[in-house]
């Protein structure tokens, strides 16, 4: 089982969103992640799915979508082609004795920190799905209260772009 | 000019060449049928009994007339009761447009009176669905639908108009529909495609119902005489290639012939055209034709090594297909490959001896001689399903109607109608089983009422025996819950709804009963009365490799 990296252009409407997560749902193909929002057009948005599967599930589920009116074109990437970005919202407990050495971690992993509290750290991280579990490994024992984490987003290297002609 | 949601709507099926529909009213359409009360004269108005009988109508009606069905239904119950319908079209890949009325758009989302999310509920089981919230927006919608019906491989749409919509003015100008383009091979894949089959040396084709929806009939048979390869249709399939013809040989799969089901495990190349490999066809797929290259030929990409992994595949509408792959292929006459499977589907014929007897055989022995090769034969879903597959002769495409790959019971009733007002020049016998004709029985008064002469043939063995012969094989005998033993006493169904009924114990009787039956304009029913423990042979147990058959 490998990660795949699928990035699809769908019209802008009502019901896409549910429409695409029914359909992994009714085939039995598993999402890792899939992150969604308007392009520069703002008729069509950009979904980013990671799919978890062998070549033929990949392949099924690329197919299936494309069967979906509201699907405009599917591209699948290359992981070594592609630079992906993943960002987290972390609460981390912090008290007087352990609040500078999670600003330590934060200033090493380049994350931010976006809200302090007398008890807690809530800091903002991009980077690689990697990376982010680098953090969130060292954070841990200090105590995670909470995280939110947007799912990956791609776009492919260099000049090679998505456009609209199916 | 000017015209509420409503009018649109019916423009919009007028410009699309419709000039009948199947429904029910309710609160929610309410404004839909008032406007068709205006367009009575254009637009011809089925009134089931209910409506899922409207949904198998709509279908019945493209199946037979190869045009798109229509059904319509109010909000909530009315919408849901299409369900099943819907859901059969979508199996087998029927164009059909549902048009519902839901609750006003103020009140979308509140748990109004008689409302239900027909969008979200129908998604899977649709090609695509609209919730039409702005009025000048319908008629691109509805346009759009029928395009979307019938673009490569056809199937559903459903449009749920909200009851302020269809009462909202708006300008409308009128269009001609637009006719979807057929997809074309790639000119390489074809080419690869008629090496194979030129290479091939005990070739096999297997067409499906992409071969009727097509109208690529003409093409099969073309393609089946140059290289003199034996055929087989899928259930979907039936009627692609006339199955009195010598190279055709029989259903394959669960219950397929020996000479079909034989030909796939022994050929060098299966040519599988318009099909979908279903697993009542494949049965266990990792055996399924393991000594073949498998040659796909398709309209949709998506079955493209989806249930069986191709050695060669060709995208494209399958006419589109066929016309240039025979011209590049040699020519091949009839040699040791063909005459082998030849023998074997001689030396098996499906039928029985005994056929003076009342049972299935000789039933559609009878039908199949007192009729002409325009008549088109309905089925509910069962035994009765596959002796109507098996024991009558197809020689023309949307001649056999019936629901393959979602096995609904209770359609064929409904499909029987659609077909009957669809193609008023054909006669339409519908064989039923007892089971699944309790299902939808209803829909007997809107036969009487339209006075449709639809046969009904109802092999009534007072069981449910599809299920009983799974019991019988599988489940030692214990027949839990499948014994009709509860009528209704069928005939005085009819004379409650005033149709003339027969009782058939013999085959003289059967014979009788059904002569008369084709001499009136009318619906008569022939009550069958045959054998609890009949089955359905050959079969192939669940699980088990295709040329393992139960042969008696």
């Amino acid at each position: 089982m490998t990660k795949h990296i699928l990035s699809v252009l769908v019209e802008n409407r009502a019901g896409v969103l549910s429409r695409i997560s029914g359909l992994f749902s009714r085939r039995g193909f598993n999402i890792d992640s899939l992150a969604v929002g308007t392009t520069n057009d703002e008729t069509i948005s950009r979904m980013t799915i990671v799919v978890n599967g062998d070549e033929y599930i990949v392949e099924q589920v690329s197919k299936q979508l494309n069967k979906l009116i509201d699907v405009i074109k599917i591209k699948r990437l290359k992981e070594d082609e592609t630079v992906s970005r993943e960002l987290a919202l972390i609460k981390v407990a912090a008290d007087g004795k352990t609040r500078a050495d999670i600003i330590q971690i934060v200033d090493i992993f380049r994350a931010n920190i976006i809200d302090v509290s007398h008890k807690t750290i809530t800091l903002e991280i991009t980077g690689s799905t990697d990376k982010l579990q680098a953090m969130i490994d060292l954070l841990s024992p200090f105590g995670i209260e909470e995280m939110v984490k947007t799912g990956m987003i791609s776009v492919e290297r260099g000049t090679n772009v998505i456009t609209l002609d199916k | 000019m000017k015209l509420n949601g409503s009018e649109i709507l019916l423009e919009c099926l007028l410009e699309e060449g419709v000039d009948t529909v199947f429904g029910y009213p309710g609160g929610a359409i309410l404004n839909v049928y008032d406007a068709l009360y205006k367009y009575r004269d254009k637009i011809n108005h089925i009134l089931t009994t209910h409506e899922q009988g409207a949904a198998h109508a709509a279908d019945g009606y493209a199946r037979s007339t190869g045009k798109v069905g229509v059904c319509m239904a109010t909000s909530g119950p009315g919408a849901t009761n299409l369900v099943t319908g819907i859901a059969t079209a979508y199996m087998d890949s029927v164009p059909i447009v549902a048009i519902t009325g839901n609750v006003a758009t103020t009140l979308l989302g509140k748990d109004s009176f008689q409302e239900a999310d027909i969008a979200g509920i129908t998604a899977p089981i649709t090609k695509h669905n609209y919730i039409v919230k702005d009025v000048t927006t319908l008629a691109q919608t509805v346009r759009r639908a029928f395009e979307i019906a019938k673009e490569g491989r056809p199937g559903p749409v459903l449009i749920d108009i909200p009851k302020d919509v269809s009462a909202q003015f708006c300008e409308f100008e009128g269009r001609k529909p637009v006719e979807p383009k057929r997809h074309k091979p790639k000119a390489d894949d074809v080419e690869k495609a008629c090496r194979l089959i030129s290479e091939s040396e005990k070739p096999f084709i297997f067409a499906g119902g992409g071969i009727i929806s097509s109208g690529a009939c003409g093409e099969l048979f073309e393609l089946a005489k140059k290289i003199s390869a034996p055929v087989s249709c899928s259930l979907m399939g039936t009627g692609a290639f006339p199955s009195n013809d010598e190279l055709y040989t029989g259903m394959l799969g669960m219950h397929g012939t020996k000479a079909s089901n034989t030909a796939s495990a022994e050929c060098d190349l299966f040519i599988a055209i318009g099909t979908r490999f279903s697993d009542r066809v494949t049965s266990d797929s990792d055996k399924f034709a393991k000594d073949a290259k498998i040659l796909h030929i398709d309209v949709d990409p998506a079955e493209i090594d989806k249930n069986i992994k191709t050695y060669q595949y060709v995208i494209s509408d399958v006419k589109e297909a066929l016309i240039p792959i025979i011209k590049g292929i040699d020519k091949k006459s009839k040699g040791e490959w063909t005459n082998h499977i030849l023998s074997i589907k001689e030396k098996y014929q499906i039928g029985r001896s005994h056929i003076e007897e009342l049972n299935p055989n000789s039933v559609i022995s009878v039908i199949d001689k007192l009729t002409d090769d325009n008549t088109i034969i309905t089925t509910e879903v069962g035994q009765h399903q596959m002796w109507a597959a098996q024991y009558y002769t197809y020689t023309k495409s949307r001649t056999f109607i019936s629901s393959g790959g979602f096995g609904t019971m209770g359609y064929g009733t409904g499909a029987s109608m659609g077909a009957s007002i669809g193609m008023p020049s054909r006669r339409v016998v519908h064989i039923a089983g007892d089971g699944s004709f309790r299902m939808n029985c209803n829909e007997l008064s809107t036969i009487k009422h339209y006075n449709m002469p639809i046969i009904i043939v109802l092999l009534n063995n007072g069981t449910l025996g599809m299920v009983r012969q799974w019991q019988t094989l599988f489940y030692n005998e214990r027949y839990s819950q499948t014994t009709l033993d509860r009528g209704p006493d069928f005939n005085k169904l009819c004379d409650a709804y005033g149709i003339l009924s027969f009782k058939a114990e013999s085959l003289e009787q059967f014979e009788a009963a059904f002569s008369k039956a084709i001499s009136l304009n009318e619906p008569v029913l022939i009550n069958t009365l045959i054998n609890i423990d009949e089955r359905v042979l050959p079969m192939v147990p669940a699980g088990k490799p295709i040329n393992e058959l139960i042969l008696d």
